[in-house]
């Protein structure tokens, strides 16, 4: 089964990156931009029964390894 | 005094490292490959700098899941002392033995460059060589050392008095200008500059000698 | 059609691999029969001007390759140069302009892991790297996108893979603009008794591969056309070689790991053309031959053709032939660092490369006339006219004196590197004891009293005004940046970029800045180890300056001894090594003060030249200097406040009466020159010595203050130094 994972930071939690993306995407001649986010996705396989199954894997996987809770938060989506 | 030093795959600092512990102690440390998973009575056990597994993901994440940080976390325990430098710092937060994280730095590019820090405590067998406030200059070489945890968990560090060294002016964005920081048993430290780097005159500067000597007075 | 199906190859496909057609007559008279495509791939890679040198090759023999501390010259992976106590420098240079230009991060990138590996395939520790990068003008709208992806894939790379990157240089002009130049030098350590070659040995023994897998990068594009590529053309295009610089740490550690081993029989990395040109690499110098069964080559991707396989320039691989008996004492080494082992195929006596493929022969080519044969060129050449040398200014100067030094000190060639080499690793394994900034950077040699110096030099404006005066000049700065630090110098790598070659003004210049660099060799002592030719660095016709860049090594035998550019202090007297006759053609104060790029470059008298060096070297040696600085671009100004900035001290600089123009003197850029900084009471001393040594000292000026006075004009502070000096990178890189 195939699951995506999506990565981001945790709201409140300061992203010098999506920052200096926000900058230059104004100097570029978007001023009205605002609120930039960045997100790591990641894919997989698992080879899971069901479902239910393969959500509990993935969870799993973002709280041993995928995430880290202290600034990242995840979502789960499975194909 | 007996020492291990940690190695990942990516480790790039463990020569700097051992280096530095041998010329304090008079003792080439152990080298431990990461993924055994018991160590043997150690006194000091040291995560040298580097990119452990390219610090793909996040710096510090996978070596945090290496066999041996098991080991590390019951030893840590039992209060042997553990010392984290750069990417062993980011070991040491990714496994839950400091708190905080050490995020993307921010001005998002790397910094190599020697910086002057201040020892905020001398209370700790890492620090106890040095005079409270003292200024010294160690290296820095990092991309990813900016310093974050929440307003709460910074209040705890302070409070008790768990801030071991603080940036002198603003380098890379840490709260607090914080540069390392000890656990609450004050027996593990993780820190971001190179004390190991700035051990012999002709590196540039001698101030992280105090940091070994410390260590080798307080643990034998 | 299949790969192994010779009917297809079409005369558009020959041209589209790069062959001209006496070279594919040449082919099919080798063979006795028309190649398959697989077999023109391996052809059109292994006689491309970068592997065969075909243009450069008759020309690159003229260059000294001989000493007696000489180990091995240019011919394998990289020189290897004694340095006593049984451990001998290994050193390379090698380009990767065009997938810089392309990719910058992932060109200078693949450019650093690519150099590294030739010196650890030689059994060496790499211990630094340099680079030359040669950019556009600054305010070209892509110039400020490449220096950041370059430096950042630089950084990128070295800084992971855990070897400092110490120094090199960074210039700009305008010839740069469609044709930056990424060249990378790699620098290691081994023992004497452990360096590894590319020769293939011993009948039997198992060739195996090593490292990351293989997949499509970096396939020629050209080819791509072809007839074989009908389906999943999306898929099939060529990609930009990613480097991996964690996988080349575990491939570094691996390596040096079976290494110490006896295991060994050859060893070569697969750099450009991969599979194909190491193992016809190994075969040829070993004079034996190579069977390879391609299904075992492990594979990144699905679908892969043999043609693909054998043309891959996947990073991060390396062949080996082991020792028979020894595969799985090598396996599991290899599956430690959690990487790629295969046996792929063994050694022959046949004296070819038989490549198997699903049980077919899809290749069987003499391996000689593949890696020995290929044609050389001896193209017309084109001297560049002579041009007339400019001494002193005439006239009203655009500028006086003081905005002059303050012009060219912020001028992008002269001004501060300090944003790019901070965001390199210089410091890791503890042993930079001189770091970037100064005449060479100084790596001390693990565990001992000794230093390695490390430089790259090359002015290429005096290369395009008189290439064999510029030749000499590129070796002579090298020579004396090494002699600055305390250094013996002892050889060096090169890599000479130039336009295209076919036409005669190129291959001109190529020719004379090689004559030029040879002279300088033998005179100095100084012979060429390796070396890397990049040729056609052009964009519709405009060429790039002539760019014959030099890596020079030296060795520093106490680093008690070692000197640095700093002024250490008040009150010392400040010393100049040499003559002034105020040279201002193809000066930098031409170029950036009177925006001419005019006249002749400061000529190069080795003789001079060498006496100078070896009276500073000896002055070292005994203890008499406390700073030592060559003058170079910008001349005695420029070199006495790099002194003054290093050493957070002024200087008051007398300018002489007979000086023709104060401009000339204080400006000028001629060879062999040293200032240096010595106690008052050495003056007499070094004056004599000087008379013995029949070399010119002249008492200068003297260290002071927080200024630089330069004769009766107004004083430059310090810090108004330092600010313009820092200004131009970060205010260029800043700039949205």
């Amino acid at each position: 089964m195939r699951v995506k994972v999506a990565i981001g930071l945790r709201p409140g939690v300061l992203d010098p990156e999506a920052v200096a993306i926000e900058r230059s995407l104004k100097g570029l001649g978007f001023p009205d931009v605002a609120n930039v986010k960045r997100q790591k996705i990641i894919e997989l396989d698992v080879g899971a029964p069901d479902r239910e199954a393969a959500l509990t894997a993935a969870r799993a996987m973002c709280e041993k390894l995928l995430a880290n809770p202290v600034i990242e938060s995840y979502t789960i989506d499975i194909a | 005094m007996r020492a291990a030093i940690i190695t990942f795959p990516g480790s790039n600092r463990e020569v700097d490292l051992a280096r530095a512990l041998e010329a304090a102690t008079g003792h080439r440390p152990l080298s431990v490959w990461h993924k055994e998973s018991e160590l043997p009575d150690l006194d000091l056990i040291a995560l040298p700098g580097g990119f452990s597994y390219g610090d793909y993901l996040r710096c510090g994440a996978v070596a945090a899941r290496s066999p041996i940080m098991t080991e590390i976390a019951r030893q840590a325990g039992r209060g042997v002392a553990v010392i984290g430098i750069c990417n062993g710092f980011q070991i040491l937060t990714e496994a839950g033995l400091l708190p905080g994280v050490l995020m993307r730095n921010k001005g998002l590019a790397f910094l190599c460059k020697p910086v002057t820090l201040e020892v905020a405590t001398r209370q700790s067998v890492f620090t106890s060589g040095y005079e409270a406030g003292q200024e010294v200059v160690f290296p820095v070489a990092h991309h990813d050392g900016n310093y974050t945890i929440d307003a709460e968990g910074q209040k705890r560090l302070e409070d008790e008095d768990r801030v071991a060294f603080r940036y002198k002016g603003e380098l890379n964005g840490s709260v607090g200008r914080i540069a390392g920081i000890l656990s609450t048993g004050r027996n593990v430290l993780g820190l971001m500059p190179h004390p190991e780097d700035a051990t012999e005159p002709l590196q540039g500067s001698i101030d992280g000698k105090p940091l070994f000597a410390s260590l080798a007075a307080a643990l034998g | 059609m299949t790969s192994s199906d010779s009917s297809a190859i079409t005369p558009k496909t020959v041209a589209e691999h790069g062959l001209s057609s006496t070279e594919f007559e040449r082919i099919k008279e080798i063979l006795g029969r028309a190649p398959n495509l697989v077999e023109l791939g391996i052809f059109s890679v292994m006689w491309s001007e970068h592997c065969s040198y075909k243009s450069s090759r008759r020309h690159l023999a003229k260059f000294p390759t001989k000493a007696p501390w000489v180990v091995q010259g240019p011919g394998e992976n990289a020189g290897v140069v004694d340095i006593g106590d049984g451990q001998v420098v290994v050193f390379k240079m090698e380009s990767h302009n065009h997938p810089s230009y392309i990719e910058p991060y992932q060109g200078a990138a693949t450019g650093v892991g690519g150099i590294m590996r030739d010196i650890f395939t030689m059994g060496a520790r790499p211990v630094a790297v340099l680079d030359a990068l040669r950019f556009g003008e600054p305010r070209h709208p892509k110039t400020r996108h490449l220096i950041s992806g370059v430096v950042a894939g630089i950084g990128g790379y070295g800084n992971c893979v855990g070897v400092p990157t110490v120094g090199g240089e960074c210039t700009f002009h305008a010839s740069f603009n469609g044709n930056i130049l990424v060249n990378a030098m790699c620098v290691g350590i081994a023992h004497a008794d452990k360096v590894f070659y590319a020769r293939a040995a011993g009948v039997g023994n198992p060739v195996v591969y090593v490292g990351a897998k293989t997949g499509r990068d970096g396939i020629h594009g050209a080819t791509m056309a072809s007839a074989e590529f009908t389906d999943e053309t999306e898929a099939k295009r060529p990609t930009v070689q990613v480097g991996d610089p964690f996988t080349e740490k575990l491939l570094i550690e691996a390596c040096l790991e079976l290494m110490a081993r006896d295991c060994i029989v050859a060893i070569q990395d697969m750099g450009a053309a991969g599979l194909t040109s190491s193992s016809f690499e190994m075969a040829a110098s070993g004079g034996t031959g190579i069977e390879m069964d391609l299904d075992q080559v492990p594979l990144r991707e699905t679908g892969m053709t043999a043609y693909e396989i054998m043309l891959s320039e996947s990073q991060e691989r390396m062949l080996i032939v082991l020792k028979a008996g020894h595969e799985d004492e090598a396996r599991a080494i290899f599956e430690k660092w959690e990487l790629d082992f295969a046996t792929v195929g063994h050694v022959t006596d046949t004296g070819r490369m038989v490549l198997r493929m699903g049980g077919e022969v899809v290749a069987d080519l003499p391996v000689a006339p593949v890696s020995g044969a290929s044609p050389v060129y001896d193209r017309p050449t084109l001297p560049s006219p002579k041009l007339l040398p400019i001494m002193g200014v005439t006239g009203a100067p655009p500028m006086d004196v003081r905005e002059a030094a303050l012009k060219l000190l912020g001028s992008p060639d002269i001004a501060s590197k300090r944003w790019l080499y901070e965001q390199y690793d210089h410091l890791v394994r503890g042993d930079t004891v001189q770091r970037p900034g100064g005449d060479a950077a100084v790596v001390r040699v693990d565990g001992s009293k000794k230093g390695l110096a490390l430089t790259t030099d090359c002015t290429p404006r005096y290369c395009e005004a008189d290439p064999f005066q510029g030749g000499m000049q590129a070796v002579a700065e090298a020579w004396r940046n090494l002699i600055a630090v305390g250094a013996r110098p002892l050889a060096i790598t090169n890599c000479l970029n130039f336009g295209n070659p076919e036409r005669p003004r190129i291959m001109g210049q190529l020719v004379a800045c090689i004559e030029g660099m040879a002279e300088a060799c033998r005179v100095l002592d100084f012979p060429v180890v390796s070396g890397n030719v990049s040729l056609y660095n052009e964009t519709d016709g405009r060429p790039i300056q002539p760019t014959p860049n030099v890596g020079g090594v030296g060795l520093i035998d106490d680093l008690a001894r070692m000197t640095g550019l700093a002024l250490p202090g008040e009150g010392f007297v400040i010393l100049m090594v040499g003559e002034s006759a105020g040279w201002l053609g193809a000066s930098l104060y031409m170029r950036e003060v009177m925006g001419r790029e005019e006249g002749a470059p400061p000529p190069v008298d080795l003789t001079y030249e060498k006496r100078n060096g070896l009276f500073v070297q000896g002055l070292i040696h005994d203890g008499l200097v406390a700073a030592v600085h060559d003058i170079a671009d910008g001349g005695l100004t420029i070199a006495i406040a790099e002194m003054c900035l290093a050493g957070g001290i002024g200087a008051t600089l007398e300018v002489p009466d007979d000086a023709t123009s104060p401009q000339g003197w204080l400006f000028g850029e001629e060879q062999g020159r040293y200032v240096l900084a010595v106690k008052p009471e050495q003056v007499a001393n070094l004056r004599s010595r000087g008379n013995e040594a029949g070399v010119l000292v002249r008492e200068i000026g003297r260290s002071g203050g927080d200024a630089l006075n330069l004769g009766g004009h107004v004083p430059i502070s310090l810090d108004e130094m330092r600010r313009v000096h820092e200004a131009f990178l970060p205010d260029l890189m800043q700039a949205a």
